[in-house]
């Protein structure tokens, strides 16, 4: 689950480590009056969404004036801001921070991450802040400082240390740089964060450690013992179609074609929207039913899949290991008599209990397409979509 | 004895008192699996399956002289019965629990490395389908009929994707040695690279088949270590294409977020490696018995 910059600030804040002044608005008229409270004569205001890259998609803006904190503010409520990690659709603008600019003499970039390969959390830092770390490790390599930490230890002040030597900090801030990293491993760990990302760190002319940026993810897993992170989950920022996903316990990733999927298992699904690819059709989105599909979560799968008005075809898939064929059938019978689906439905089941499965699909009269193997299914799906365009247009040249 | 289990592999399951353990008991007790235990906190006395329960693993090793796991525990307390497994004199171990927090594996992989290596208990998963040596031995929530007894070794990070391969080879009358399911999640007990040695060892085993899928360094890794230690054939599939960047794509673990995590990076690496990769799902059973056909002449 990701958060926004001001949330993971006030988060950092309390495990110690340094932000600027700031606040949040949710208008142009609260930025002004906070900016008043803040002080000073320079501000930054900045859109809050869940993407990188804002500043060069204009979300972040210095402002000198309570006239360009208004203007900047009007720019960005209620617009979408399209960085590289949004996608064309962009993110809505719903909130923003603002806060004092920094007199800085230092950027650098600070990473936590659970590193797969070691499988413990790694330290990632370079001494080249405010750009993207894709960027510094391919064109700056040789400024990137790792150290993995020990769990059963914790970071150790001395892995600190050398981190902030090697950063070539001066000796009458390294110990300040020692809390900052301290600070934010604890957070990762007491938290559950999967990444903790500064970006940049400055060093500010009066020789503060401040964190200018903050991002952090958490662990969805773990999401049931931290009620406090769960309650800075923000819909606003979320594809629609999969918030109402997540919130009916479904794993679902929304794309851009038009053949809808219904698989059980991860692999399976992504395999299955491949097969789809392969026989010549676009997947319309990721959704895995997961274990236990009753009925139940079979007709919430199918109202999902409808509900995205582009889908043309819906693809079945269901290999059954934990989850029986006979359920999962019963789950479409009903979800067909619930739903209204007016387009064609191919249903390919295999594995424990498949011909109780079979019987209750062909015995409920319904016009589903059958299929006994993945490419079978995938090519009826992608013919029954195809036929069923041309049949429309034919509708409509008689009309 | 095929890698990890046979007819009289000592069998626990851990969490057996709830629904998804109590069905799948049944399944394996059916196969013939040897399941000589449950383990259940306060639930010491009940039975399940005919089988009795135990309150804590070390008391259920030591009435029953099991060594081998299976858990089914909720994810809040799973990592917690890991490390009991392998405290209580477990070596082979199966957690199918899916949603256990990642830092929570993080300590369970630290806790594993107080053991000396040749001592440390195996764990597969979590978040996986389990482990089958068709005809000797169900470990696992996978539909047992699917698989034929034969010469095939299956890795799969994907259960259903893991059903869908030892589908594909029945059909081709082929059969499989063992299939091993390691799991979706970023942090699992073992790898490709982990369970290949083991295959390269095992006399039933002449090809290896490995289901990957997008995200994690372990597909790469696997191809470096199959290039230096394993002489069998390697057949490999990767699912995920078509999976856009930076999205979690149902497991926890396959999400592209680096160089070289994407699937087709992955195939990339793997076919440098000369293992054969199946260029799309519904021919990895083929891609096997062509192999299989080119081997016998």
């Amino acid at each position: 689950m990701d958060i926004h910059e001001y949330q993971a600030k006030e988060i950092l804040s309390n495990f110690g480590i340094l932000v600027p002044p700031g606040a949040l608005a949710y208008s142009p008229e609260q930025a002004i009056y906070h900016a008043r409270a803040i002080g000073g004569n320079r501000w930054i205001v900045k859109a809050q969404v869940h993407a990188g890259g804002r500043g060069k998609a204009g979300g972040i803006k210095v402002c000198e004036s309570d006239y360009e904190i208004q203007e900047s503010c009007e720019n960005m409520f209620g617009k979408k801001l399209i960085t590289h990690q949004t996608g064309p659709e962009g993110k809505g603008i719903y909130r923003v921070y603002i806060e004092a600019a920094m007199q800085i003499s230092c950027e650098m970039y600070l990473g936590f991450v659970l590193d797969r390969t070691t499988q413990r959390i790694m330290i990632v830092a370079s001494t080249e802040g405010g750009i993207e770390i894709e960027d510094i490790t391919s064109n700056r390599p040789n400024s990137i400082v790792r150290s993995t930490i020990e769990p059963a230890v914790g970071l150790r002040d001395f892995q600190a240390r050398e981190i902030a030597f090697k950063l070539g900090i001066s000796p009458s801030l390294i110990s300040q740089m020692v809390r900052t990293l301290q600070g934010c491993y604890l957070a990762f760990r007491e938290l559950d964060a999967t990444m903790v990302e500064i970006n940049p760190l400055v060093i500010t002319n009066d020789d503060r450690i401040v964190a200018l940026d903050a991002k952090m993810t958490f662990d969805d897993n773990a999401l049931f013992r931290h009620s406090q992170i769960s309650e800075l989950r923000d819909k606003s920022q979320e594809d629609p179609r999969e918030s109402r996903a997540a919130d009916r316990g479904l794993s679902y990733v929304g794309l851009d074609g038009n053949i809808g999927c219904i698989v059980n298992g991860a692999g399976l699904a992504m395999a299955t929207m491949d097969t789809i690819k392969l026989a010549g059709g676009e997947p319309a989105n990721f959704l895995d039913i997961g274990g236990g599909a009753t009925p139940e979560r079979v007709t919430k799968a199918f109202r999902l899949v409808m509900s995205d008005k582009n889908v043309q075809a819906v693809l079945v898939n269901i290999f059954a290991g934990i989850n029986r064929c006979d359920w999962v059938a019963d789950g479409i019978v009903q979800a067909l008599n619930e739903v209204q689906v007016d387009i064609p439905v191919i249903v390919r089941l295999a594995g424990t209990n498949v011909k109780e499965g079979q019987k209750i699909l062909a015995a409920s009269g319904l016009p589903i397409i059958r299929a006994n193997t993945l490419i079978e299914a995938a090519e009826r799906v992608v013919g029954a979509w195809k036929n069923d365009l041309i049949q429309n247009v034919n509708v409509r040249a008689i009309k | 004895m095929s890698i990890f289990l046979d007819r009289d592999t000592k069998v626990i399951v851990q969490g057996i008192t709830g629904r998804m353990a109590r069905f799948h008991t049944k399944d394996m007790v059916d196969y013939g699996t040897n399941v000589v235990a449950g383990v259940v906190p306060g639930k010491s006395g009940q039975t399940v399956e005919s089988v009795p329960v135990f309150d804590t693993v070390k008391e259920a090793v030591e009435v029953t002289g099991a060594n081998t796991s299976l858990i089914f525990v909720p994810p809040q307390f799973a990592a917690d019965s890991i490390m009991e497994a392998t405290d209580g004199g477990i070596t082979y171990c199966v957690c199918i629990t899916d949603g256990i927090p990642a830092q929570d594996m993080m300590n369970v992989k630290r806790y594993m490395m107080r053991y000396p290596r040749e001592k440390r208990m195996i764990l597969t998963g979590p978040n996986c389908a389990g482990t089958i040596s068709p005809g000797k031995a169900l470990l696992g929530i996978m539909p047992p009929n699917i698989y034929l007894q034969g010469n095939v070794g299956i890795i799969s990070r994907s259960g259903t994707l893991g059903y869908e391969t030892a589908a594909q080879l029945k059909n081709l009358e082929i059969g499989v040695s063992t299939s091993v399911g390691i799991g979706g999640d970023p942090i699992n007990g073992s790898s490709f690279k982990d369970i290949l040695g083991h295959f390269e060892r095992d006399q039933q085993t002449d090809i290896i088949c490995m289901i990957g899928e997008i995200g994690g360094p372990q597909e790469a890794e696997a191809a470096a270590y199959i290039q230096e230690f394993i002489t069998k054939p390697v057949v490999a599939y990767v699912a995920g294409l078509t999976a856009p960047t930076r999205r979690t794509m149902g497991h926890a673990g396959a999400i592209i977020s680096a160089f070289g995590e994407s699937a087709s990076e992955k195939v990339e690496i793997l076919e440098a490696a000369g293992v054969i990769v199946a260029q799309n799902p519904s021919v990895i059973g083929q891609t096997v018995s062509q192999l299989i056909g080119k081997i016998s002449q």
